[in-house]
């Protein structure tokens, strides 16, 4: 057998990659050699923009690498995207980890790691190979998790982020295990070839992996019941990491989620279809009740995402290339607006050192730019007008209504007016109540860092741009769905 | 004649949407630019919208000044016009946008009163009426619920900052059941879209696909509810009064004036023209709840004291004329229902004009603390009467131009129910006189004696609008040949 060591295929994983391990040593070695603390973030940023140039230059190969790892449209697109949302983090939140987060070497090098480790999963071909990235993502954000500085929350929330993790990594080799034994094959092709081919004598064996591989992927997605560390992980985890899981570690979860329920599982499509059916009801609901009942604006953030996980597994659900397509632009949507909030929870935090709902008092006064982008991201995530969360979802819904889950839909509809609720719980402090003066000029008009305009503006006009005119970002992803259903 | 133009239907969407965007980058403090901006944009909204109208063929094609941009086609799901930015506008749609247009100007003169944040409200404000106009312009269903919704969203922030009188609770009631409404919008479109299969939400082309007759069963009630929320249908118009009360002047007269009539229209454009039999199956029970909250709101009317909640339960009862007209399915009611949204909006403007005019000084809307007011307020008085004589339906004011095609058309097919709605004109005229007895005449409370007249800006704004109400009470027939000609030759469902 002919294997395709075209190493060049991995620049983007790599060049992330040697970043990483550059960033960290620069850190070991910063007094000896006099380096600044900038120093840190800017040889990340640079690393990462050579990547995205990298990804962009393999955007139109289609090959595969030692059978291990598929480069095509749906890994650039996916390349592309958690590049550009490791970038905007840097950019947005140096200084929160300046201050905030012990060992910012070890941080810059983990979050370097698990990038690689998400674009790993969108790419591989190969059980193994996913496996080991779907690791390499969730060790560094294991420790990445317990890095914040002087909050006794983020141990605890690393602790229970690792054990929780490893029961579900644990879950999911098992379900892999049987899904190899009952198919013999790692390879993506060959499982399929065998499920496709109809001789699958062990049917329950089947369905057993099929259970195990959904339960793994779901705790790494967040999805109800397998959600119970998300609240905690977020609230104790330095703010930049949270923000990163709501993303990046949700977006790598659904491109496995895509290459291996559309790809070499599809043909046993009766057997899981139902069980994601109810995990998307149950996800759905439970995520928006329960964030209803949030005071800590990172606990309604984790919840609200789990919510958002149930509007993603309607797709998988009713998986096709339409409704695939539609869950790569919402997924897009979804990431953005996501980061726009968090860049500017950041911003409100490095500035005021608060995070209850409560103490977002008067923040239209104060500070009317974050409020507007604040309002913004939480509008677009309950799915308003001109915002970008309104097309996405609109396409998103409409997609799997097409495909003839119109009650799931339905179920979906009303989470979602839900939503709404717990955002505006959110808004209504910053727009109807004055700011609270506590003696240190806490009621004064204050502005943004120069990083910290850059940040949530570009996502500001990102959320805008996808609401308005979302066009180029659906073809993109409709280009990128495409090898999966070729 | 000629047909309006798409840039000028374009237009009156975009100027809102534009002058939001500017005030933006206006500052706060520069209050005579602001005023000065937001004076040239609600002049230019108001002489397009009637340029609109006057240039609207009532002879001519269904939809003039009909044009698409493509926005999407063949990604995903979409197919070949999959969603496009299309206007275009019937006899229908050229009323809405003149009232519209006529309710935006006065809107925009009594904000300037303002004091807090006056910037912000406009932006808000602006985004409504870009929301408003939008939808009633356009003619891609997925564009046209972008706008119903933007239309909604400033709501919540208008009402809970500006607002008065447990404003908080006012703003959430009325957000969450206009959204609890979107949620049977959105099913029925999803479905629609699916149904139909032609990877396009072009409504023009919706409109010609024969659905199953089970189909349209089901899904018509849909957006009659969904929509009829917004339109203040019974039972589900309890958001509305307590909006109305809570809500700011200017969004007062937008939300009473316009917004309430997009759910009629929202029923119009989706649920009978798109769905036909579903339509006429259900036009019975649309009857039934209208006439129900003809009486209904009537009756609690009576019953209010404070002036914002007896105007708003008004707005319930003459939107549930507005029902039974459509109920009716023939020419004559259906035009008296256009007409009425159109009388109902520019009356129910001025009431709430007046009303804010008269308690941002007294701080007070309790009807029996007032008496001879008359001798204070005298212009104030004058243009109260002329609204009231509107709504209790006098001839030669727009309401009875409204009414009385409705009454005709409901005699005609459901006697009972055309009684029914005399009776409410009747319960109408008794709330309305016993107000003015008991507020404007009689011996004066000497309490009120710091009250001035209305301002300029009010006196300018009221007159804009009474002017309206006579002028289609003593010359009804620019709205009624553009109305009952668009309902007689492209509504196939509506009979003579």
């Amino acid at each position: 057998m002919d294997l395709n060591f075209r190493y060049e295929l991995l620049a983007p994983e790599i060049a992330v990659a040697v970043t990483a391990v550059l960033v960290m040593f620069a850190d070991a070695f910063r007094n000896e050699l006099n380096l600044k603390r900038n120093l840190l973030p800017q040889i990340s940023l640079l690393g990462l923009a050579v990547a995205l140039v990298f990804s962009l230059m393999l955007g139109n190969v289609s090959d595969d690498f030692a059978r291990l790892v598929q480069i095509d449209e749906f890994t650039t697109f996916f390349r592309v995207l958690f590049i550009a949302v490791t970038l905007i983090l840097i950019i947005g939140s140096h200084e929160y980890i300046d201050r905030h987060v012990n060992h910012i070497g070890e941080f810059y090098g983990l979050l370097l790691f698990s990038t690689v480790g998400a674009m790993l999963m969108a790419g591989a071909r190969d059980l193994i190979t996913a496996y080991l990235a779907i690791e390499v993502l969730s060790f560094s954000l294991y420790v990445a998790v317990s890095l914040s500085k002087n909050d006794p929350r983020s141990g605890e929330a690393a602790l229970k982020y690792v054990l929780l993790g490893g029961v579900a990594s644990a879950m999911l080799l098992y379900g892999l295990s049987f899904i190899y034994g009952v198919t013999g094959s790692t390879q993506y092709s060959e499982i399929s070839a065998a499920l496709s081919a109809g001789n699958v004598d062990f049917e329950t064996a089947l369905i057993l992996g099929l259970v195990l591989v959904i339960a793994g992927l779901g705790f790494k997605a967040s999805a109800v019941p397998f959600h119970m560390w998300t609240p905690d992980a977020y609230e104790g985890a330095p703010i930049p990491i949270t923000a990163y899981l709501s993303a990046t570690s949700k977006a790598a979860t659904f491109a496995l989620f895509l290459r291996w329920f559309a790809g070499p599982l599809l043909p046993a499509i009766d057997h899981w279809q139902w069980i994601l059916a109810l995990l998307s009801v149950i996800t759905m609901v439970v995520g928006n009740l329960v964030a209803l009942q949030q005071h800590n604006i990172k606990r309604l953030l984790a919840y609200s995402s789990i919510g958002q996980v149930g509007f993603m597994l309607m797709c998988i659900t009713a998986i096709s290339e339409q409704t695939g397509s539609a869950l790569l632009l919402h997924l897009v949507g979804y990431l953005i607006t996501n980061l726009a909030i968090f860049m500017a929870i950041i911003a409100f935090y490095n500035r005021t050192g608060k995070e209850e709902i409560n103490q977002f008092k008067g923040l239209a006064q104060t500070n009317p730019y974050l409020a507007l982008v604040i309002t913004s991201g939480l509008f677009s995530l309950a799915g308003m007008p001109l915002l970008a969360g309104f097309v996405t979802k609109f396409i998103l819904f409409q997609s799997v209504v097409s495909a003839g889950y119109l009650w799931l839909v339905i179920v979906a509809l009303v989470a979602s007016t839900v939503s709404l609720y717990y955002y505006l719980q959110v808004i209504k402090q910053m727009y109807l109540y004055q700011p609270e003066d506590d003696g240190n000029g806490s009621n004064h008009r204050w502005n943004l860092t120069v990083t910290g305009y850059l940040s949530t503006g570009i996502l500001f006009i990102g959320v805008v741009w996808v609401g308005v005119y979302a066009t180029p970002f659906y073809e993109f992803a409709d280009k990128a769905i495409a090898p999966l259903f070729a | 004649m000629t047909e309006p133009d798409a840039l000028a239907l374009l237009a009156v969407f975009l100027i809102p949407l534009g002058t939001a965007l500017l005030l933006m980058v206006v500052p706060s403090t520069e209050r005579s630019l602001l005023i000065g901006i937001t004076a040239l944009s609600g002049f230019a909204m108001f002489i397009i919208s009637v340029m609109v109208f006057l240039q609207y063929d009532f002879e001519g094609a269904q939809f003039q000044g009909v044009r698409s941009w493509t926005y999407m086609e063949n990604v995903g799901l979409l197919g070949k016009d999959g969603i496009q930015l299309k206007v275009g506008i019937d006899g229908i749609a050229a009323a809405m946008v003149l009232l519209t247009g006529i309710v935006i100007l006065p809107g925009t003169w009594v904000s300037w009163k303002i004091q807090d944040r006056m910037k912000d409200f406009f932006i808000l404000l602006y985004i409504l009426t870009a929301g408003v106009f939008g939808t009633f312009v356009m003619l891609d269903m997925f564009v046209w619920f972008l706008f119903y919704e933007m239309a909604l969203l400033p709501m919540y922030l208008l009402i809970g900052v500006w607002g008065s009188t447990r404003k908080e609770y006012g703003a959430m009631k009325l957000m969450i059941m206009l959204l609890a409404g979107s949620i049977l919008i959105f099913t029925a479109i999803f479905a629609v879209y699916a149904e139909a299969g032609l990877g396009t939400f072009d409504l023009t082309r919706l409109y010609g696909v024969q659905f199953d007759e089970d189909f349209q069963k089901i899904y018509f009630p849909m957006i009659a509810i969904g929509c009829g929320i917004l339109a203040a249908l019974f039972p589900f118009h309890s958001w509305s009064p307590d909006g109305h009360a809570s809500a700011p002047t200017a969004v007062s007269m937008l939300h009473a004036g316009v917004l309430m009539k997009l759910g009629a229209f929202g029923i119009i454009r989706l649920g009978f023209q798109m769905l036909p039999e579903g339509g006429e199956f259900w036009a019975p029970g649309l009857m039934v709840l209208g006439i129900t909250a003809a009486l209904y709101g009537a009756i609690s009317a009576l019953r209010q004291t404070d002036l914002k909640l007896m105007t708003g339960f008004s707005s319930v009862s003459h939107m549930g004329y507005v029902m039974v007209g459509l109920g009716t399915l023939n020419v004559i009611g259906w035009s008296g229902a256009v007409l009425q949204m159109f009388a109902h909006g520019i009356m129910t403007a001025l009431f709430f004009l007046l009303i804010g005019g008269m308690y941002d000084q007294a701080h007070n809307r309790d009807i029996p603390n007032f008496s001879g007011m008359a001798r204070q307020m005298p212009v104030w008085t004058v243009f109260f009467v002329i609204a009231g004589l509107a709504s209790l339906g006098l001839p030669g004011m727009s309401g009875f131009v409204a009414e009385l095609h409705i009454f005709i058309g409901a005699f005609r097919a459901y006697p009972l129910v055309g009684g029914l709605a005399v009776l409410t004109a009747a319960i109408t005229a008794t709330y309305l006189l016993r107000m003015f007895s008991q507020a404007f005449f009689g011996e004066f409370n000497e309490r009120w004696e710091h009250l001035r007249d209305i301002t300029f800006a009010e006196k300018c704004g009221a007159t804009v609008l009474a002017g309206t109400i006579l002028l289609m009470g003593l010359w009804p027939s620019p709205w009624v040949n553009r109305i009952s000609t668009t309902i007689a030759e492209t509504i196939p469902l509506v009979t003579l």
